[in-house]
C-alpha cells in the first residue's frame, strides 16, 4: 500500500493560495427580494393553491356571466325557483334538477316544462343563479380591490409623513390617529351608510373612512425603523433629496410589509361589504352582491336551499383563499423570518 | 402609568365627544325624520309632535340640549316605543347580548386555547395542520354564513337546538353562542399557536428542561403561562367583533339583543335610538380597549407603558 511519493513528478502539483481578493465572493447567484420570495411561497402548498383558486374564481366573475345561457336580469317567472341542473352530471343523480315539492322528489325541470339548463338553479322571480353569483362576485371583488387600494394610498401616505418628518408633524398627526382609532369601525361604517346614497360608491367610502388608520401606524413604525439606518444617512451625507431616499431606500424596505396587510385588508373588505349587505346596508337591489344574494337566499333557505348555497360558497372560497394567500405573503416577504 | 392613564381617559373623552357630535350631526343630516315616515300628519300637528319632542328648534339649540342631558348620562326618548327612555330600552335587551356575547367568548377562547396549544406542542405534524385549518376556516368563513348553516342543520333539519326566538331559555342560547365563538376560537388558536412556539424556544424553557422538568410541566406551567400573557392584547379587537357578530346574529335567530334593537331602528329612523346605541356601542369598545392597554401593562412587567405612542 505503500506508495513511493518520489515516483509523482513535482509538477503535478500545485501551490493552492488562498487570494484575498476572493474572500467575498458569493458562490451561489444572488437572489434579489423577489426572487428569494417566489422561491419560498413556491413551497408554501396552501398559498400556491390559493392563488390557482383566486384565479379560477376572478376569471369566472368576468367569463361566468358571459358562458351562462342565461342572463343575470331576466325574470323568467315560469322559470322560478328551480333547483341546479347540469347537463352531463345529471345523469350521476346530481344536479339533475330534482327537487322538494309538497314533502315529494319531484323533477321540477319536466314539471315545469323546461327544456333548458340552469347550473345553479334559478331565484324567486326565475333569475339564473349562475349568473347573478358571479356577478355578484365582480361587484365583491370590485369593492374589496377599490378599498384596499385607497386604504393601502392613505395609509401609506400618512403613515410615510407622519414617521418620516417626524417631530411637531409627527405629533399633530398621531394624536388625529390616536382620537379616529377610538372609533369603532362598525358604527361609523353603520352611520355613513346611513348619511349616503346607498351603493357601491358610500360603501368603498365607508370602508376607507377608518380602514386605512391600520395600515398608516403600521407604515409609521416601519418609516421610523429605517428612516435612521446607517444606508439613508449615508446617502442623505451624499446629498440625496428626501423624495429619492424616500423613494429608492425607505420604500423598497418596507414593500412587503405594505404588501402582506393589503393583502389582508381585502379579504376584511369583502367581508364588511357582504355583512353590510345581508344586515340591509349595503347594496340595494337590483344591484347584488355576493352579501345581498346570501341575504335573499337566507329567506328562504328552507324551501331552495341552492339560492343560499352558491354565493355563500364563493364567499367563503374567496375569503379562505386571500387569508391563505396573505399568511404564505407574510411568511415569504417577512425577513425576520428569513434564515 | 398615572399620567398614561390620565392621558387616555383625556383621550377617550375627546373621542366619545367626537362620535357623539358627528352621530348628532349625521341624523339630523338625514333625509326623513321619525315622525314623517310614521304617519301622515297634517303640518299644524306635525308642529305641535316637532315642538312636543323638541324638533322646531334651530340646531344648534337641539345639539346644546343634546350634549348638556348626555353629560348627566340622559340618552333621551325612543320615538316608536312610546317614549320610552333610550336608557331603559338598551338596559332592558343588554342581558341576551351580554349572556350570548360572553358565552360565545368563553367558548371561543378556551377551545382556541385548547387547539393553539395542541398544534404548538405537535408543530408540524397532522395535529398542526388540523387545528390551522380550523383557524383558518373560524376567520374565513362569515359568522352569519356560519350561523345559517348551523340553524339549518342543526335546528330546522334535525331538530336539536331551538330555530330561533328567545323562548326556550339557556337552549335558544346555544347556536348563537356557537356562531359567535368562531371568530374568538380562530383568533386565540393562532395567537396561542405563535406565542407557544416562541416561548418553547426560549432560554429558560431550555433550563426548565435541563433541569429534569417532565413534558406536561414545561407545556402548562412554564410555557403556558408566559404565552397567556399577550393574549389579553387581542381581547380588544375581539370583543369589537363579537359586537360586529351580534349584530347579525341576533338578526339571524330572532333574538331580542341590542343588535337586533339597532338595526331595527336604523330601518324606522329612530334617532335617538340609533344615536344612544351607537355611544352605548363606542363606549364598550373604548373602554376595553383602554381596559386591555391598562392590564397589560400591570400584569406584564416587561411591557413599560409610557407617554409616548405605541
Amino acid at each position: 500500500m505503500s506508495l513511493d511519493l518520489k515516483k509523482i513528478p513535482a509538477e503535478s502539483f500545485e501551490r493552492v493560495h488562498i487570494d484575498s481578493s476572493h474572500a467575498e465572493r458569493i458562490s451561489k447567484p444572488s437572489l434579489s427580494f423577489w426572487q428569494d420570495a417566489w422561491l419560498r411561497i413556491r413551497k408554501n402548498k396552501a398559498a400556491i393553491a390559493s392563488i390557482f383558486i383566486l384565479a379560477f374564481i376572478i376569471i369566472m366573475a368576468f367569463v361566468g356571466p358571459m358562458v351562462s345561457p342565461h342572463d343575470a336580469e331576466t325574470q323568467t317567472i315560469t322559470h322560478a325557483n328551480l333547483p341546479p341542473k347540469v347537463p352531463g352530471l345529471e345523469k350521476l343523480g346530481i344536479f339533475d334538477g330534482v327537487g322538494t315539492l309538497a314533502g315529494k322528489e319531484v323533477d321540477l325541470y319536466e314539471m315545469k316544462k323546461v327544456d333548458t339548463y340552469y347550473w345553479f338553479g334559478t331565484d324567486g322571480l326565475g333569475r339564473d343563479m349562475f349568473s347573478r353569483a358571479w356577478e355578484g362576485t365582480q361587484i365583491s371583488l370590485l369593492i374589496a380591490f377599490v378599498a384596499a387600494l385607497i386604504d393601502m394610498v392613505i395609509g401609506v401616505a400618512y403613515g410615510g409623513i407622519s414617521g418620516y418628518y417626524g417631530g411637531r408633524v409627527d405629533d399633530m398627526m398621531q394624536r388625529v390617529v390616536e382620537i379616529l382609532y377610538g372609533i369603532p369601525t362598525l358604527v361609523i361604517v353603520i352611520l355613513m351608510l346611513l348619511f349616503m346614497e346607498p351603493g357601491v360608491t358610500a360603501i368603498i367610502i365607508a370602508i376607507t373612512l377608518t380602514g386605512w388608520i391600520g395600515m398608516s401606524r403600521i407604515v409609521r413604525g416601519q418609516v421610523l425603523k429605517f428612516k435612521n439606518q446607517e444606508f439613508v444617512l449615508a446617502s442623505r451625507t451624499l446629498g440625496a433629496s428626501n423624495g429619492r431616499i424616500i423613494s429608492k431606500h425607505i420604500l423598497p424596505n418596507i414593500l412587503g410589509v405594505i404588501i402582506i396587510n393589503t393583502m389582508f385588508t381585502i379579504p376584511t373588505a369583502i367581508f364588511f361589504e357582504a355583512f353590510l349587505s345581508f344586515i340591509g346596508l349595503g347594496l340595494q337591489a337590483p344591484d347584488a352582491s355576493l352579501g345581498t344574494l346570501i341575504n335573499d337566499g337566507y329567506k328562504v333557505i328552507r324551501f331552495q336551499p341552492h339560492i343560499l348555497l352558491y354565493p355563500s360558497i364563493i364567499l367563503s372560497l374567496l375569503m379562505i383563499a386571500f387569508n391563505l394567500l396573505g399568511d404564505g405573503l407574510r411568511d415569504a416577504l417577512d425577513p425576520k423570518m428569513k434564515d | 402609568m398615572t399620567k398614561y392613564i390620565i392621558r387616555r381617559i383625556v383621550y377617550m373623552f375627546i373621542t366619545l365627544f367626537l362620535i357623539a357630535t358627528a352621530t348628532f350631526f349625521l341624523m339630523k343630516a338625514l333625509p326623513g325624520s321619525p315622525i314623517s315616515s310614521a304617519s301622515k300628519l297634517p303640518p299644524s300637528q306635525l308642529a305641535v309632535v316637532e315642538a312636543k319632542y323638541g324638533l322646531d328648534q334651530p340646531i344648534p339649540v337641539q345639539y346644546a340640549k343634546y350634549m348638556l342631558n348626555l353629560a348627566k348620562g340622559d340618552l333621551g326618548n325612543s320615538f316608536q316605543f312610546k317614549n320610552a327612555s333610550v336608557t331603559e330600552l338598551i338596559m332592558n335587551r343588554l342581558g341576551v347580548s351580554v349572556l350570548i356575547g360572553s358565552q360565545g367568548l368563553i367558548l371561543g377562547v378556551a377551545l382556541g386555547i385548547l387547539l393553539g396549544m395542541i398544534a404548538a406542542l405537535r408543530q408540524n405534524t397532522i395535529w398542526d395542520y388540523g387545528s390551522t385549518l380550523i383557524a383558518i376556516i373560524g376567520i374565513s368563513i362569515p359568522s352569519f354564513v356560519f350561523a345559517t348553516l348551523l340553524q339549518y342543520w342543526l335546528a330546522v333539519e334535525w331538530s336539536i337546538f331551538p330555530v330561533g326566538l328567545w323562548k326556550d331559555g339557556w337552549m335558544s342560547s346555544i347556536l348563537p353562542s356557537i356562531a359567535l365563538a368562531m371568530g374568538p376560537l380562530a383568533t386565540a388558536s393562532r395567537f396561542i399557536r405563535t406565542e407557544m412556539i416562541e416561548v418553547l424556544s426560549s432560554d429558560y424553557i431550555t433550563l426548565a428542561k435541563s433541569k429534569g422538568a417532565n413534558g406536561f410541566e414545561i407545556a402548562f406551567k412554564h410555557a403556558f403561562r408566559n404565552a397567556l400573557i399577550p393574549l389579553i392584547t387581542v381581547l380588544g379587537p375581539l370583543a369589537a367583533g363579537l359586537l360586529t357578530g351580534s349584530l347579525v346574529i341576533e338578526q339571524i335567530f330572532a333574538i331580542p339583543g341590542i343588535g337586533e334593537q339597532f338595526v331595527k331602528a336604523i330601518m324606522s329612523n329612530d334617532f335617538s335610538i340609533i344615536m344612544g346605541t351607537t355611544l352605548f356601542f363606542s363606549v364598550f369598545l373604548i373602554v376595553i380597549i383602554f381596559v386591555v392597554d391598562v392590564l397589560y401593562g400591570i400584569i406584564d412587567p416587561r411591557i413599560r407603558l409610557s407617554g409616548g405612542s405605541k
